[in-house]
């Protein structure tokens, strides 16, 4: 069936399926028409709009610079898709080659993208949860909903978990003036994504833009009023803190559970696949006619040592469609691995946090540019000898130059001279993670291949 | 013997087609010769090198047997100081920052683009006034008046005063071109002398600024209250003076060769004439094509580096050569074809890294006007003298004049 002919006939009159209308789903539509895809091709969505982008979600929707109705994402050609929106897939039957949708229609596929991506993890007592006032933030309607009662003025805001998208929403509260509490239970924010020496300034940013910030310490219960508004959040160290709006902002979960009973590799923590975007069975055995793309895709990554990496990076989500949408139509010689450095940004407090490779991989940090205390400065992550990541807080020109040096294993630490070198740069130290297995609110990078130390594990024959 | 490639780079008779010299270039991508400077000639290591920190800008670092004709005499007594083009981090961060304060993002988000009815305005008031359609010289009567009006606008410098910084400009360009010929020590001497009459001019606007706030970018930065503070006032007319120089006698070129690139190319000249919009591409392909600064000659290594299995020396002069890398095989397919559809088209026209072009979005909004205003307007346009004469300067290369005629002028 393989056969000479046999992609020829896909492209001509094939059935392409794609699960998840966003980011990636978007770009790997795209990509299926560019390389020559003429069948049919049907989009599926669980959310009633048009793909749209997140990053300005946290960012400008909050500040009001632009509505959440208008982060559409550009087209770049037209995909001629079957869209079925507001519909969630809720499952898959590998054997028939058939995705399930909630309303009772089934799909059949010749080939199928997976791209679901992550949702908002919520606060864990649904009935505290369900209080007027208390926000997640992933979705454009989090977005617009937030935004208007951010409008309406709160008394206080208290965000819960102070990573990247934590953070960005406490940035753009006190843009806006309101009086801002965060609550992290690391030592500092973005210290599960960049460590604690980073995660110190970003502590001293967020207090120098007024922003009353809590570490070492978790929300423990939210409390509401007779009208089911949120009122109050206790915390650990017994210390209340009174606000009307509270955002969770605890991380993400991996939307695979629609998969499950399907046989493919999919859990947890996103859906395994190879470095092609191949999904893995669960048996290890990779499937020629499954791929996966984007924040719900984990892969192996030969520049850090085949670990599968799971990333939240919109950079990765577009690269990671365009590869597995090309390697769809193509001969197993043909094929692209993804290879791609991840890299990934963020805008607070009036800072451009820009960071390639995988700092959270690192284990020591040596400031190459600039000074922590200018909180200017390009910061170099070290693993084992090598470069395996680096930072740039309002430096990220400099940045292609890092990511060369990753690239191509540079040594640990960089033994030049650079322009701005200062006296506390001319040694690595400790960069200060959190150990792992202590949770915060999440990193963007997650390495979630099993280590051989890992004995969670379990292996049960099958015969 | 043959003149090296150094002096085929910089000799004038090669001026109007400098392409195939860098052809030969490329055969090295690390070209260099006696005490000569590294000459980079092929677009990854320029792109890379433009974004290395082992590499400085500043002329201090030079080692003391290399000599950069650009810096000689910034020592003097009484100098102005070096601008941030000529700077390292961090006092170049900070200069540039609180120049792009009044200018760009996120503070003056609107400063360029609300020029645009401005720019219009120039544009179609230059093309009235050029009288005998037969005979254009399209430099003296448009490509160099057209952003002399618009910096001076954008900065507050009286239009009338061009014909005093114009000669001081010129000279201070001149300084730019590293003719090997010349004696360093004077002509180090010569611009900077004129860099210092430059300064002293624009002292007195700055005072008068200081009084009297207007809207322009010499007001603002005079009474400038940021995070970073206020520049010294020595900071200031450096600064000043970059981008009066900076801010025209680049854009003279852009336009100038666009004119001259799509009178060679007349079908391209043909559809921008149908299609305004097709002007953005355009000038985008032309910064590929025909660079309006062809070489960074003002580069020096931190350390000892190596590029390409070469090392490089502590201190030694490189030469990026911005225009070689654009017509660089490796990156462009048919690097030597004028093709405003290209689609990838990450070019090195406007630089890279920290020192990327600060006027780019200014440039290219004054090159798409010009270009667009010319094609809809000039009847039947044709080169008078091809190729025409070029100035001098092999940095800043473009024609000194350029001679065209048309049946008419549309209204
Ligand atoms: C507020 C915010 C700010 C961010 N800022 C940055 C930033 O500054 N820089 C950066 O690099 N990255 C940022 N990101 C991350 C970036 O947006 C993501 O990496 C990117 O959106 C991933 O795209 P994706 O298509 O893989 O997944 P998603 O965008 O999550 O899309 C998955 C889609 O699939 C849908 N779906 C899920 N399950 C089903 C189902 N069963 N059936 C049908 N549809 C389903 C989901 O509803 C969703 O629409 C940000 C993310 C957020 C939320």
């Amino acid at each position: 069936m393989l056969g000479d002919g046999y992609l020829e006939q896909l492209k001509r009159e094939g059935r392409i399926v794609v699960v998840g209308a966003s980011l990636a789903g978007l770009r790997a539509a795209e990509t299926l028409r560019s390389e020559g895809f003429a069948g049919s091709l049907t989009i599926i969505g669980d959310e009633p709009h048009e793909p749209y982008d997140r990053p300005p979600l946290s960012k400008q929707v909050l500040l009001g610079r632009a509505g959440a109705d208008r982060t559409a994402l550009p087209r770049l050609r037209s995909v001629d898709a079957t869209w079925r929106l507001g519909v969630p897939a809720t499952g898959l039957d590998r054997a028939a080659r058939r995705v399930r949708l909630a309303d009772g229609d089934e799909v059949p596929y010749d080939r199928l993208l997976i791209a679901t991506g992550v949702r908002a993890r919520p606060w864990p007592r649904a009935a505290e949860a369900e209080l007027d006032g208390v926000f997640v933030l992933r979705t454009r309607d989090d977005s617009a909903a937030l935004a208007r009662r951010l409008d309406a003025g709160p008394q206080r805001v208290l965000v819960i978990g102070a990573g990247f998208t934590g953070s960005e929403i406490a940035s753009a509260c006190r843009e806006r003036g309101l009086p801002v509490t965060v609550a992290e239970r690391g030592a500092a924010p973005l210290v599960g994504a960049l460590g604690g020496v980073v995660g110190a300034v970003a502590a001293e940013l967020q207090r120098q833009h007024g922003v009353d910030l809590r570490c070492g310490v978790m929300v423990t219960a939210l409390e509401g009023d007779t009208s089911g508004r949120v009122r109050v959040a206790h915390l650990s160290d017994g210390s209340t803190v009174e606000a009307d709006v509270v955002i969770v902002s605890l991380g993400a979960i991996r939307n695979t559970e629609w998969l499950s009973g399907s046989g493919l590799g999919a859990g947890p923590r996103g859906i395994a696949c190879d470095a092609g975007c191949r999904a893995f069975d669960i048996r290890g055995i990779v499937t020629d006619d499954i791929y996966a793309a984007g924040d719900v895709a984990r892969s192996p990554h030969a520049l850090f040592s085949y670990q599968f990496l799971s990333l939240e990076h919109w950079g990765n989500a577009v690269s990671q469609a365009r590869i597995a949408a090309h390697n769809m139509l193509s001969e197993s010689t043909d094929r692209l691995p993804h290879m791609e450095v991840p890299a990934f940004w963020s805008a607070q407090f009036g800072v451009n946090i820009k960071s390639v490779g995988v700092p959270s991989l690192g284990t020591e940090i040596l400031i190459s540019q600039g000074s922590l205390q200018d909180q200017r400065f390009v910061g170099v992550y070290g693993y084992q000898g090598r470069v395996i990541g680096a930072v740039a807080f309002d430096q990220a020109k400099w940045l292609p130059f890092y990511q060369e040096l990753i690239e191509t294993t540079a040594s640990f630490p960089p033994p030049f001279d650079t322009v701005d070198r200062r006296p506390d740069g001319q040694r690595p130290i400790d960069a200060d993670f959190p150990d792992p297995s202590v949770p915060t609110h999440g990193p963007t990078v997650t390495l979630s291949g099993y280590s051989p130390a890992d004995r969670r594990m379990t292996f049960t024959p099958a015969h | 013997m043959t003149p090296s490639l150094l002096h085929q780079v910089l000799d004038y008779a090669n001026r109007a087609d400098p392409y195939p010299i860098y052809e030969e270039l490329r055969k090295t991508p690390i070209h260099h010769e006696a005490d000569g400077p590294y000459v980079i000639s092929t677009y990854y290591e320029i792109r890379s090198l433009l974004h290395d920190p082992r590499i400085s800008s500043d002329a201090r670092n030079l080692s003391s047997t290399t000599h950069d004709p650009l810096a000689e005499g910034a020592q003097g007594e009484g100098a102005l100081p070096p601008s941030f083009l000529r700077l390292d981090p961090p006092e170049h961060d900070r200069l540039r920052r609180m120049t792009n304060r009044p200018f760009g993002p996120p503070h003056s988000p609107r400063r360029v683009d609300g020029m645009r009815q401005e720019l219009h305005g120039i544009v179609s008031g230059l093309i009235d006034d050029i009288g005998d359609p037969g005979r254009i010289d399209l430099v003296d009567q448009f490509s160099y008046p057209f952003p002399v009006t618009v910096i001076c606008r954008l900065l507050g410098v009286p239009r009338e005063d061009e014909a005093r910084f114009h000669t001081w400009a010129d000279t201070i360009a001149a300084g730019l071109d590293p003719d090997p010929d010349a004696d360093p020590a004077e002509r180090g001497k010569v611009s900077q002398e004129a860099r210092m009459q430059l300064g002293m001019y624009l002292a007195g606007l700055v005072e008068e600024r200081r009084k009297n706030p207007g809207e322009d970018m010499l007001s603002e930065l005079a009474t400038a209250t940021g995070e970073d503070g206020a520049m010294t006032t020595m900071e200031l007319l450096s600064t000043a003076a970059l981008l009066l120089i900076a801010g025209h006698e680049t854009t003279v070129n852009l336009v100038t060769n666009g004119m001259l690139t799509l009178l060679r190319n007349p079908d391209v000249l043909e559809r921008l004439r149908a299609d305004p919009r097709l002007a953005v591409p355009i000038v985008e392909e032309l910064l590929r094509f025909e660079p309006p600064v062809q070489l960074v000659p003002q580069r020096t290594t931190l350390t000892d580096i190596e590029v390409r299995g070469v090392t490089i020396p502590k201190g030694a002069s490189l030469w990026l050569v911005l225009a070689s890398g654009n017509r660089d095989p490796q990156r462009f397919e048919d690097p030597d074809r004028f093709d405003p559809d290209r689609r990838d088209i990450q070019h090195l026209g406007l630089g890279s890294g920290i020192h990327s072009c600060f006027g780019a979005p200014l440039a290219r909004l004054e090159a798409q006007f010009a270009l667009s205003e010319l094609a809809r307007r000039l009847e039947n346009p044709r080169l008078l003298e091809d190729p025409p004469p070029y100035r001098q300067n092999a940095v800043l290369r473009g024609p000194r004049h350029l001679s065209i005629a048309c049946d008419g002028i549309r209204p």
